[in-house]
């Protein structure tokens, strides 16, 4: 025979009131990461909690650091531009492109008007695609799964595209000092068009998931504000900085490339919160695509390579193997390394992450004395023991997001 | 930075001169004066932003170690760079900049970390890249590419299995050819005994 038993819940609101003053007073210390999907990598947050409430936050970095300014000090210019890809390895192509340019600017050296045009499409097509993970796994760190399958099945056609210019998908290591490894296939820039036209219709889509979504904006907007005055304190860069309301963007300000050419808006926020960081990122996708059209209309015809520079940008190989002077030229650049004069250098580019700097110091030959690699990551991420507290734990996965960091480039 | 602003820090600072550079306007500092002329930049002649903070090791020469800031003004769109020379070869010191730029506070700890310069004043003087006890400073010239052994900072794995944080093989490891020999012998596919140029590379069906 069945029997019934009866349970009384009681008025859940009085107990949980009884209980207050105990709970009220004692903070608790929670650990996130290293290995937590919501660090976007392996950065480790040390948290005091009070209650849901977060009242300290140390981040603590260098689970992936490598050494790689040691090993830059180590082998020649050539040799370390695939260290480079490893930096911010969502848009390897330009921290290749800013490394080679901060090499050059210490050599002095012009590259030709269509090696200028091959790297701006290539730190454009980086852009979008680290944007395009950016949006996508914002949506989904706030909880909407769609956007990313939307993002990111656009960016595997950008890979696709790079395995066709570089050879590899992730680690692409296509600049040489005073060029770039190889012209652009045929037929290339066609397909980058019909990339461009296929793209857009994407971030419609995106903007019609996320930019009005109620549930979006209820996690995003005035979390994780960031004032003017702390921005430019704590040195944050890129599309963090610019949703602070602080119109700073190197390609503007300082163009390099010849990004004066090219007619572009740097979309800049109001209020500097995780909202305004996924407006500015959605908003530079679109500009990039803009600059990447402009860029195929008129792309210069011309060499690839810096061709006066001998001693910099290995010859041909087709003449290598009939040229003894030609011959002798390629030892030594492969032995020796490129020969940059001795001299200090600081170089920055606008990346998608942010501002990414090297400053070279140079006693002559083929090898750095000194090599600093500034992340914007590293920068961008200091500001955290200020910023988190405050907030509530949930806020860390849509904040940690919106900043939009590479472990790679911030441990280096 | 114009000449007109570099002349008005000049007279300012007279113990200042001008560094060889290749690019930005680039100063070299005495210690004495550098805070105060960092206060100035950032006050009066709108440099708001600190961008890097690094050092170099001089290797034999003296002073060992200079301390390279670079600044930028987001008005100006100007860089500067400061060089600024640590009198202690043995234990470097520099004043921190962590009170005037807060970004300072990292850019200084990985300075720490890998070149040993101690920043007077700073909040958190401690290691950021590496593990909190790890005895050596990596960027110095004098420490080797490969790394030194050192203790495993988990003491509790350690005392199971024994191991140590060993240095990289720079020859002899898996992926590194050894100098003497012919290629054929010594290149790493060398090694790969799955197939040759006498054994066919065995392929699926």
């Amino acid at each position: 025979m069945a029997t019934t038993k009866e349970i009384s819940i009681g008025d859940t609101g009085a107990r949980a009131s009884e209980g207050e003053g105990e709970l009220s007073g004692e903070t608790m210390m929670i650990n996130v990461g290293p290995s937590h999907p919501t660090t976007h990598g392996v950065l480790r947050l040390k948290m005091e909690l009070d209650g849901d409430i977060i009242k300290k936050c140390e981040p603590v970095i260098g689970y992936l650091h490598r050494g790689a300014e040691k090993i830059a000090e180590n082998m020649t210019y050539n040799q370390f531009v695939p260290y480079t890809d490893r930096l911010d390895y969502i848009a390897p192509l330009s921290n290749n492109v800013a490394y080679a340019m901060a090499v050059e600017k210490l050599a002095n050296l012009e590259v030709p008007e269509r090696c200028q045009a091959i790297r701006v499409l290539c730190c454009e097509l980086a852009r979008v695609s680290s944007h395009l993970l950016g949006v996508g796994v914002y949506g989904m760190d706030a909880g909407a799964w769609t956007v990313f399958m939307y993002t990111f099945t656009e960016r595997e056609k950008l890979y696709t595209l790079f395995e066709e210019l570089t050879g590899a998908r992730f680690t692409t290591s296509y600049t040489r000092i005073g060029g770039v490894a190889r012209d652009i296939p045929e037929g290339w820039l066609g397909r980058v068009l019909d990339f461009c036209k296929g793209v857009l219709p994407v971030l419609d889509q995106v903007d019609k998931l996320l930019t009005r979504n109620r549930i979006f904006m209820d996690r995003t907007v005035g979390i994780g504000t960031i004032s003017k005055e702390d921005a430019l304190a704590y040195g944050i860069t890129g599309p963090n900085l610019r949703a602070c309301g602080i119109d700073h963007d190197l390609r503007k300000d300082k163009p390099y490339l010849g990004y004066e050419k090219y007619d572009f808006d740097v979309p800049i926020g109001t209020t500097g919160d995780c909202y305004d960081r996924y407006l500015m990122r959605a908003e530079e996708i679109r500009q990039s695509v803009a600059i990447i059209r402009q860029c195929i209309d008129q792309f210069p015809e011309g060499s690839y390579y810096a061709e006066d520079a001998k001693k910099i940008f290995a010859p041909q190989k087709a003449k290598v193997l009939t040229s003894m002077e030609e011959l002798i030229q390629n030892f030594m650049i492969t032995t020796e390394g490129p020969q940059i004069p001795a001299g200090e250098v600081y170089f920055e580019a606008e990346n998608p992450k942010g501002v990414l700097g090297f400053f070279i110091n140079s006693r002559g030959g083929g090898v750095p004395n000194r090599l600093k690699i500034r992340g914007p990551s590293f920068c961008n991420l200091s500001i955290l023991d200020k910023l988190i507290p405050g907030h509530y734990l949930t806020d860390i996965t849509v904040i940690l997001g919106s900043l939009d960091f590479v472990m790679g480039e911030c441990d280096r | 930075m114009t000449n007109s602003d570099l002349a008005l820090i000049k007279e300012r600072f007279e113990t200042l001169t001008e560094r060889e550079s290749s690019d930005h306007v680039a100063l070299n500092c005495p210690v004495d004066v550098f805070v105060e002329l960092c206060t100035a930049l950032r006050d009066e002649f709108g440099y708001d932003m600190l961008v890097d903070v690094t050092a170099l090791d001089n290797d034999v020469q003296s002073p060992r170690f200079t301390g390279i800031y670079h600044f930028l003004s987001i008005s100006k769109h100007e860089y500067l760079r400061v060089a600024v020379d640590c009198a202690n070869d043995i234990e470097p010191t520099l004043p921190t900049l962590a009170g005037l730029y807060a970004s300072a506070n990292w850019h200084e700890r990985e300075t720490y970390d890998m070149m040993g310069i101690r920043y007077e004043g700073h909040p958190d003087m401690k290691r950021i890249l590496m593990w909190d006890d790890y005895p050596y400073h990596p960027l110095r010239k004098d420490f080797p590419l490969a790394g030194i052994e050192v203790p495993l900072p988990a003491d509790d794995v350690a005392e199971v299995t024994g191991a140590s944080v060993l240095p990289a093989p720079m020859m002899g490891g898996p992926f590194v050819s050894s100098a003497d020999g012919p290629m054929s012998q010594t290149e790493p596919s060398a090694h790969d005994e799955s197939w040759n140029e006498k054994k066919i590379k065995p392929c699926g069906n």
